[in-house]
């Protein structure tokens, strides 16, 4: 499953834009992933800030607000 | 705002708000959405345009201007530079906050109706054709219907996806990128300057666009297919660490830039794309802003005149993929071609061409000679390159 560290994200959309199955949404200042992901990585590799990730990967990163599907 | 118009714009961007103005010129009532709090802002671009194209599309106003480039200085990885100062490199640093404001301004000038804060979440369609749009507006869902729905929405473009047009863009011709706004650094403002090389910025390049003496903003765009290794902001961290240890960071823009051909389809029974929801970039350099406000113009005319006619189908739209095509579309398929071998070359090969264009005299030394140098590998392109470059 793919997470969002949500204070990393600047809400550009490069990762919605790679999604081969547009389950990503933007909003303002919100950035959702929905259930139907297929981990496919895409919008991992092509965030510039690294906002991305696999939720295990994730798990010990220090004070990150992260949101998941 | 009311319940039917006769064309939304999505977006208010240059690509969105040329649109709506050029729609509303030619009589349409007009409809102008934006999901942020403000145009402008967030900025997610570099600033940088060439002046003889902005002239293209309208008479700048020295209150967008930051800096005006005069050249530009093209660094190969071992550092050494080439300047180059032509027609073609004479630019403008723009502040976007003011230039995008100033854009729906004069749309609005022209009768168009604007609402920010106002999210489409959806398309109103009828047997496929586009109808309308589903927009969240302070905590209100509207329905919102008209004749032609123009989607600007930028790379993540999904006005597009719901009507039925693929727009999502393969990894490679994406480009993630990330710059920062220095203070602290020292540079010439009548330059920019543009860093090529693997380790540097690998399927893309690496910009110093100064601002003023003082302030620069300095980014980079790397292909998708290398940020999958190494992310953008690793790259351009290490970067700033070296030449710019001292610099504050003042802002930060993050974005991806759609660096391919123009989407085969960009229009539906009811519907348009334009600008970075259309992939009408140059491919080559990222650069976005005049053709997008190219593109609008030419959609905007186009949906207008079919809204008079009654007849806003594909088939009566397609004079606008036509028209862009000509102006810009063929173009940015030759720049396609050029950037695919130029991102392949390896730094030795960068050094080299460096080596073998400074033995040119300066004069002689254009962005055409540069990448006639570059591509001598790939002779069938060189055809291309001064074509692209007479057009361009």
């Amino acid at each position: 499953m793919i997470a969002v560290i949500n204070d990393r994200c600047d809400f550009c959309g490069a990762c919605v834009a790679v999604c081969p199955v547009d389950c990503i949404d933007l909003y303002e200042a919100r950035l959702v992933v929905n259930e139907t992901c297929i981990d496919c990585m895409l919008c991992v590799w092509i965030c510039p800030v690294e906002t991305l990730a696999p939720l295990h990967k994730i798990e010990e990163a220090s004070c990150a607000t992260i949101t998941t599907a | 705002m009311r319940d039917y118009y006769d064309c939304i714009v999505v977006g208010g961007g240059p690509g969105g708000a040329w649109a709506a103005k050029h729609a509303a010129e030619n009589g349409a009532n007009v409809l102008l959405l934006e999901k942020d709090r403000e145009v402008g802002v967030p900025v997610r671009c570099a600033e940088a345009v060439s002046a003889a194209g902005l002239k293209t599309v309208v008479d700048p106003d020295p209150r967008w201007i930051s800096a005006v480039i005069e050249g530009a200085v093209l660094i190969a990885p071992n550092g050494r530079e080439v300047v180059v100062e032509s027609e073609t490199t004479r630019g403008y640093v723009l502040d976007r906050k003011i230039f995008d404001y100033d854009l729906v301004h004069l749309a609005a000038r022209r009768g168009v109706e604007v609402r920010t804060k106002a999210y489409v979440y959806d398309l109103i369609k009828t047997n496929g054709a586009v109808e309308g749009v589903r927009v969240q507006h302070l905590s209100q869902h509207y329905d919102i219907r008209a004749k032609v729905v123009i989607g600007a929405d930028g790379v993540e473009s999904r006005v597009g996806r719901w009507a039925g047009l693929r727009t999502n863009i393969k990894l490679k011709d994406l480009e993630s990128c990330l710059q920062m706004t220095l203070a602290n650094v020292n540079v010439d403002p009548r330059y920019i300057y543009l860093y090529f090389g693997e380790t540097i910025a690998p399927g893309g390049y690496l910009w110093v666009f100064p601002k003023n003496d003082q302030l620069a903003n300095v980014g980079l765009g790397i292909s998708g297919e290398y940020a999958r290794h190494k992310s953008a902001k690793r790259y351009l961290q290490e970067f700033v660490d070296k030449h710019f240890p001292n610099a504050a960071v003042l802002y930060t823009v993050v974005g991806g830039v759609p660096c391919a051909k123009t989407l085969k389809k960009i229009v539906a029974d009811g519907l348009m794309l334009v600008g970075d929801a259309a992939h009408q970039v140059n491919p080559m350099s990222g650069a976005g802003i005049v053709t997008a406000m190219i593109a609008g113009q030419l959609a905007g005319r186009v949906a207008a005149q079919a809204i008079k006619e009654n007849d806003v189908s594909e088939k009566r739209l397609l004079e606008y993929p036509d028209a862009w095509y000509k102006a810009k579309g063929k173009n940015n398929e030759r720049f396609y071609n050029i950037k695919k071998a130029v991102y392949t070359l390896t730094d030795d090969d960068l050094n080299a061409t460096a080596d073998v264009v400074l033995r040119l005299p300066p004069e002689k030394r254009t962005l055409v000679n540069i990448f006639k140098s570059a591509l001598v590998k790939h002779p069938a392109l060189l055809i291309d390159v001064v074509k692209a470059f007479m057009k361009s």
